[in-house]
């Protein structure tokens, strides 16, 4: 590599580093936590609507709220807001169980035309997948290990 | 008060994933998948139980709740029919988020389109 390459290489490298989106940790850090805490506070309000509207006990009340969060989370995915949240909320969006709904939405739909079955059907997985295989192993090791040392 | 607890839980917890993304390379799907793992593992060693507690909802949405529903699950169907239970009382108890993410999500993803980039 003779000397004007790597002095162009140099500059290229410059370049590049200029151009990268700064990511600012502390403002990104709010917005996360204001977005993420919102959401939160929402499914809080869902859970105390399901114990005193529906008298369900603690476990039953968990479910509902995640049963109505998730369907919150695909229909915004749906239309198209939840992106919107996301660009500003971060992880604050990805996090709660809304997020979870967006990741199984997201990729369906966008792979919609590659057909119902390998399309839509094996999409829908693409990262509720390895989120239920690690879930539920881990837990059944839980289950087992408490098996052995209860 | 309630709320209050809620939101400084759920946000806390989304702040923990904001530097975990921002500051290694993980993606933001891995962190899904740690998150989970890990409110598996907290709620096994007791942990988690006293942050559900404290923070309601703020705990239980985000997706460490997920895993706290499982590992609790499977906890307390070793406790109702033994070895067996550890296979079953896990999806049990996460049976309505699961199921709810796979119908809403298939309907969602089969009724709208992505929109176009603005």
């Amino acid at each position: 590599m003779d000397v004007k390459q790597q002095k162009l290489n140099k500059e290229y490298q410059i370049y590049v580093q200029r151009k990268m989106p700064k990511s600012n940790l502390l403002r990104d850090c709010i917005l996360a936590f204001l977005v993420g805490g919102l959401i939160c506070t929402i499914g809080q309000a869902v859970n105390n609507f399901g114990k005193s509207y529906f008298n369900l006990n603690t476990e039953e009340a968990s479910a509902f709220t995640a049963i109505v969060m998730i369907f919150i989370g695909a229909l915004l995915t749906g239309l198209g807001v939840y992106d919107d949240i996301g660009k500003y909320g971060g992880a604050g969006s990805v996090v709660p169980i809304t997020g979870f709904a967006n990741s199984i939405v997201s990729p369906a739909m966008e792979f919609k035309k590659e057909g119902y079955v390998f399309g839509v059907g094996s999409k829908l997985f693409s990262i509720a997948g390895p989120v239920l295989v690690y879930g539920i192993t881990a837990s059944v090791l839980v289950g087992l290990i408490y098996f052995f040392v209860k | 008060m309630e709320y209050l607890r809620a939101f400084l839980v759920g946000g806390l917890i989304c702040v923990i994933a904001q530097i975990i993304i921002d500051k290694t390379s993980l993606t933001p799907a891995r962190v899904l998948v740690c998150f989970v793992t890990a409110g598996v593992i907290l709620t096994a060693i007791g942990i988690y139980e006293p942050i559900v507690k404290f923070g309601g909802a703020g705990a239980t949405v985000p997706l460490p709740g997920f895993g706290y529903a499982l590992a609790k699950g499977a906890i307390k169907g070793v406790e109702e029919m033994g070895a067996m239970g550890a296979f079953v009382g896990g999806v049990r108890a996460a049976a309505g988020g699961i199921t709810a993410a796979v119908v809403f999500g298939y309907l969602a993803a089969v009724l709208f389109n992505p929109r176009m980039k603005r």
